[in-house]
């Protein structure tokens, strides 16, 4: 187990919390919507914020349209006594990944990750424009949707998908969620009816995108002594990587996704049998691209939770795609899940982890 | 013939407008200290677990990690905790320099907030000076800081050090 990006100590998923995912918290702040989160994060495993002894975050200062915003929220934490504490403009997965690397050098046993953010405050088609390179493709505007549905029409182009299969995937996950109460898109719909949605932007429909959501979530992870007496059932990290494509939309083939592929072969997804999957694949086209990638076959159940089209928090979509996946295993429903994340436009950056029971 | 683009230079500088609008809320705690400044009042939060009260409240004790759930009705007076004096002029001044920016520990708030000491001469500001604050007129409130005019001295004695050294 000492190969690049498998575990060499073991680290837990010890616990995991979310907060209602909705299209606008108007009521709240970021504090006031992270604090019932951590709360309930610390709350399933009887522990307090004096437990952990790293906290790291995610979470972007655009969302809100303020600077160092991810330090103001910190008061939902509480960091008194003092203690070390970081933070990552991405979503909360990769804060995941810092914590993880911390507990792998061994000298913490216990940290605390978490991500919010309130997509709502702005035009989040326009704010996600620039995260594109900022001196040849952002000074076009070019949104996100439109730029997903590039990568559709490319997709359907290759004859590797087509719009009936987007709506498939979408009418799965808004069935599936209907049995998570944290979900925002929950209906049972035919993909037939979907398919009478109008375009957003061709060949994307409505039903193709995935919501605007306001959000937060939270994970502690524990390695040692902690992990055993923190959860009857451990769920070990058992492979993680994360990997990056080049800025520039031009020059990737956007009906596949290389980093995704490298960072599920570094993880060691294939060096087992997968029983699900918890995909962050915020556009419907999206999930088959990735679900390739990951060399998943039809056998993997893809998003029990209903998956980022059934809620998409920016900034924890992805955190909480492990914690699911996670919560599952936790419960016995799987014994080895796989949680992917992403980032960027058109699945630029990817994250994969592999998660196994006791 | 001569290539054009590389005849005019290196481009060395390249503008690219942004423009973002947001529809901001503020939240349950800041809703009510804004409220509270639309109707000439200081209003905080204290903590369940340190007792200490924020002004502003963002709705959570930074120290404990809990909700700040009790309303504190704070004075209109309070401490000058730290002060500095701006001499030095920047776009955007919308005050005649001299003037003192000082921290105001207002009277039952345990964190100051930053605010303008006028109707005194700027070397006659010091730490310990009690303060009150001079609203606008009332048809003019609103639930924003442009509410509180200034803050000036409110004629009591300096106070005792040893009442804000915990505040510097």
């Amino acid at each position: 187990m000492s190969a690049a990006g498998r575990t060499v100590r073991p680290v837990s998923i010890a616990s995991f919390a979310q907060s209602q995912n909705v299209r606008r918290d108007d009521e709240r702040n970021e504090v006031e919507g992270l604090m019932p989160v951590i709360a309930e994060v610390f709350g399933n495993i009887g522990i307090t914020k004096d437990d952990v002894e790293f906290i790291c975050s995610g979470s972007t200062d655009y969302l809100i349209g303020g600077p160092f915003s991810f330090v103001m929220a910190l008061d939902a934490v509480g960091v008194w006594p003092p203690r070390s504490e970081s933070h990552v403009e991405m979503d909360g997965a990769w804060a995941l990944y810092e914590a993880w690397v911390l507990l792998q050098e061994g000298e913490i046993d216990a940290a605390l990750v978490y991500s919010f953010g309130r997509s709502s405050l702005g035009d989040l088609n326009e704010i996600l424009t620039l995260q594109m390179d900022p001196y040849y493709e952002a000074p076009l505007w070019p949104d996100i949707v439109s730029l997903s549905a590039l990568q559709a029409r490319a997709l359907i182009d290759s004859g590797k998908a087509t719009e009936a299969d987007f709506a498939a995937v979408a009418s799965r996950s808004r069935r599936d969620a209907m049995a998570n109460p944290k979900a925002q898109v929950r209906r049972d719909v035919a993909p037939e009816v979907l398919l009478e949605d109008d375009y957003v932007v061709a060949p994307l429909r409505r039903h193709a995108l995935p919501p605007i959501t306001d959000g937060a979530a939270a994970v502690v992870l524990a390695a040692g002594d902690k992990a055993l007496q923190w959860s009857e059932r451990p769920v070990w990290i058992t492979g993680f990587d994360h990997r990056i494509e080049t800025h520039s939309l031009g020059a990737r083939d956007l009906t596949t996704s290389p980093s995704t592929a490298k960072a599920a072969e570094v993880a060691g997804v294939a060096s087992g049998k997968v029983d699900l999957a918890e995909i962050h694949a915020p556009f419907a086209h999206q999930e088959q691209i990735l679900k390739e990638a990951l060399g998943l076959d039809d056998s993997v159940v893809i998003n029990p939770s209903g998956g980022p089209l059934a809620a998409n928090p920016m900034m924890s979509a992805g955190l909480i795609r492990i914690g699911e996946a996670a919560e599952r295993i936790r419960s016995g429903q799987a014994d080895r899940a796989v949680a992917h994340a992403t980032s960027g436009p058109c699945l630029q950056q990817n994250l994969v982890c592999v998660l196994e029971g006791e | 013939m001569a290539d054009e683009t590389t005849d005019l230079g290196p481009v060395t500088t390249l503008a690219t407008p942004i423009r973002l609008d947001f529809d901001f809320t503020p939240g349950v705690a800041q809703s009510k200290f804004l409220r509270g400044l639309e109707q000439g009042k200081f209003m905080g939060q204290r903590c369940p677990t340190c007792d200490k009260v924020y002004v502003p409240s963002r709705g959570s004790c930074p120290t404990d990690g809990v909700p700040t759930t009790e309303d504190v009705l704070l004075g209109n007076s309070g401490t000058v905790t730290t002060y500095c004096v701006v001499n030095v002029p920047f776009a955007g001044q919308s005050i005649e320099i001299p003037y003192i920016c000082a921290q105001v520990l207002l009277d039952g708030a345990n964190l100051s907030f930053m605010g303008l000491i006028q109707e005194i001469p700027t070397d006659q500001i010091r730490m310990g000076m009690r303060v009150e604050a001079v609203w606008v007129d009332e048809s003019d409130l609103t639930p924003s800081l442009a509410s509180v005019r200034y803050f000036r001295p409110n004629g009591e004695p300096d106070a005792d050090y040893e009442t804000y050294k915990e505040y510097l």
